[in-house]
């Protein structure tokens, strides 16, 4: 028995597109994360990475594959037994403008999972615990009975937030928390949420698209390309030797603050992402990847493991 | 070098319930030709304002309040309606943040990058289309000629962004205002669209580059102009602003950048968030996030200083600092 705290098997996640076609959202993915870590989940825009972490805490149900949290299968429960443990598992969304209901107050927004899960027993107990949940996010308590409107992006974040840890959950799954956030602002939060780790002992699943994010708050890193992960490991392995050539792309066309260091046009990949309607056989990164040889077209790459990384690839860079 | 684009001392705002709130105030800039200036803020700065500002795109109740824009030596403040319509996608253009909202999705992709010539230009459907044709190639899409049939929903992200920029570029305009063009794009594909702009900038074309991000305007940039509440607070080469950053915000800025690249636990951070542009701080729009704010800077605004090289910056502590 591995000692994932949470372990996703085999998940494949397929959606109807109409007309008898399929979106391959996730195929036959496995991952794990460990009780306290970070793991961080990187890839473009429709490569399944949000789907992923839904699956991951059963937001979502997988068209196939098992998901485990200590080693008890959350797929095979049933609603009244997930019931009992889905306050272990908690989101925090890209857009707290979206997110937060505009005609509630902070006070009713932050007692909501209080209330649902009959943590707190009489209305002063919840005001209490709401604002001690305030103070652990840094809004201020005078703040009790505004409305999400006269709130800054980053101090909405920060009430998202406190909707997230309201029921001490076990995991989170931060969809893009960061990317709807100013600069200044942005390092704020993500300060927060590593203080809360330490403090709270939560084990987070990072999803984002921005790899210096990601790079920074992860201790370990999974990469994801159309519905696959092409690449996992420590994080800082990853960044200093990538094996998978679309990690290695994907690293080097981030634009550095740098003047001196300008990304010159043969570190670009060129065309687009596949299609998850119609992935390319074998090796989904074929259609773009310059190195890639006759075998990529036609057989899958199998998953190669060293040490705590995995990769698959035909050809691994940096091996 | 010839400058394509010089904006004096502009103001621009529209009205509130609390009295008209100034977005832009007194800003000057120069765009001169095949170079690429970058306008750095966050949300709010008032950089997008300045930008519809200088195309007359700024929808009413908005305004222009005063100062100059000039466009090769025209003056378009105050410019007759017909006479700017005739400026906008000939001599000047501008591309947007995202592209399926500034597409017409019910119009097929090469239709739309004829639109500019038809109405600009008396040529015949087949010499329009001929062009439009060429002109998607130029920025890069594959099989241009069967791109013009599809409608906008059937492209990509990164394929819509450069069909965006060819209605942009089909008339060879002069002046090319990008608002955050790579914000919605994809790493990779995002660093496809910064190399055309590098090629559209060696062609001769001025650009304007708006962006909130510095590894953007780092990459592609010959000038960069930093904004904070509705005025610049920096201006300088490219390379001086990256090394020797004066303003504290521009250096908060780049702190926080910074820091997440380097390892650290604990980020680095501007506290505090950006100001209301109906409840602006007296004095200094920074002073109350500044660690560097004296009893002066909340007293009134302090002005542009040059600080050599072409270096301006407007703080007191900044140039105090400098002149030690």
């Amino acid at each position: 028995m591995s000692g994932f705290l949470l372990e996703g098997k085999d998940l494949t996640k397929e959606f109807p597109a109409g007309g008898n076609k399929t979106v391959h959202a996730v195929s036959n993915v496995s991952l794990g994360l460990n009780e306290g870590e970070t793991l961080g989940l990187v890839g473009e825009s429709g490569c399944g990475k949000s789907t992923l972490g839904r699956m991951m805490i059963r937001a979502l149900k997988p068209t196939s594959g098992e998901v485990f949290f200590r080693g008890r299968s959350l797929t095979a429960m049933s609603d009244r037994e997930f019931a009992a443990v889905r306050r272990r598992f908690q989101m925090i969304f890209q857009d707290p403008y979206a997110s937060l209901n505009p005609r509630m107050t902070v006070r009713s927004l932050i007692a909501e999972p209080l209330e649902t899960h009959r943590i707190c027993s009489g209305k002063k107990e919840t005001t209490e615990k709401v604002l001690e949940l305030m103070d652990a996010v840094g809004v201020p308590g005078d703040f009790l009975y505004r409305y999400p409107h006269q709130f800054s992006g980053g101090q909405r974040q920060r009430i998202g937030i406190a909707r997230a840890i309201a029921q001490s959950p076990e995991v989170i799954v931060c969809d893009e928390p960061v990317s709807a956030l100013d600069v200044s602002v942005r390092n704020q939060i993500l300060n927060l949420l590593s203080d809360l780790r330490k403090t709270r002992g939560l084990t987070y699943l990072f999803i984002s698209h921005d790899l210096s994010v990601v790079r920074h708050i992860s201790d370990r890193v999974c990469v994801m390309f159309l519905g696959k992960i092409c690449e996992s490991g420590p994080t800082e392995e990853i960044w200093s030797s990538p094996a998978h050539p679309y990690t290695s792309f994907l690293l080097r066309a981030v634009p550095k603050a740098d003047p001196k260091r300008r990304t010159d046009a043969s570190a670009l990949l060129t065309g687009e992402i596949p299609s998850p309607i119609d992935p390319p056989a074998g090796c989904r990164f074929h259609t773009r990847c310059p190195y890639a040889g006759k075998i990529c077209a036609q057989e899958e790459p199998p998953l190669r493991t060293w040490g705590e990384r995995t990769v698959a690839c035909h050809f691994p860079l940096n091996r | 070098m010839r400058n394509i684009l010089e904006v004096r001392h502009l103001c621009a705002g529209f009205p509130t319930l609390k009295g008209e709130a100034v977005a832009v105030n007194d800003v000057s800039l120069t765009v001169p030709e095949g170079k690429i200036v970058g306008l750095v803020g966050e949300s709010g700065c008032g950089k997008s304002m300045t930008a519809r500002a200088v195309m007359g795109l700024i929808r009413y109740p908005g305004r222009v309040i005063s100062g100059s824009i000039l466009l090769d030596g025209r003056e378009l403040v105050g410019m007759p309606k017909k006479e700017k319509r005739a400026l906008r996608g000939s001599e000047m253009s501008m591309i947007f943040q995202e592209p399926m909202t500034s597409l017409n999705p019910v119009m097929k992709v090469g239709r739309q990058v004829e639109e500019a010539i038809r109405i600009h230009e008396k040529v015949t459907a087949e010499e329009a289309a001929r062009r439009s044709v060429e002109i998607l190639t130029k920025v890069g899409v594959p099989e241009a000629k069967k791109r013009c049939l599809c409608y906008p929903h059937q492209l990509s992200g990164g394929l819509r962004q450069r069909v965006m920029i060819a209605m942009a570029m089909i008339l060879g305009p002069r002046l090319l205002i990008a608002d955050e063009p790579t914000t919605a794009l994809d790493v990779t594909v995002e660093a496809q669209i910064l190399q055309l702009m590098r090629t559209l900038s060696s062609g001769g074309t001025g650009i304007l580059l708006i962006s909130h991000d510095l590894g953007v305007i780092a990459q592609l940039c010959d000038h960069v102009y930093v904004m904070y509440a509705g005025r610049i607070v920096e201006s300088a080469d490219v390379n001086e602003l990256f090394d020797r950053p004066l303003h504290p915000y521009t250096r908060g800025l780049l702190n926080s950048v910074r820091s997440l690249r380097g390892g650290g636990d604990v980020l680095d951070t501007i506290p505090g968030a950006v100001p209301n542009l109906t409840r602006m701080p007296a004095g200094c729009g920074f002073s109350p996030r500044c660690p560097e704010r004296c009893d002066e800077c909340v007293m009134d605004v302090p002005g542009l200083v040059d600080m050599g090289n072409g270096h301006l910056v407007r703080c007191r502590p900044a140039e105090g600092e400098e002149a030690k």
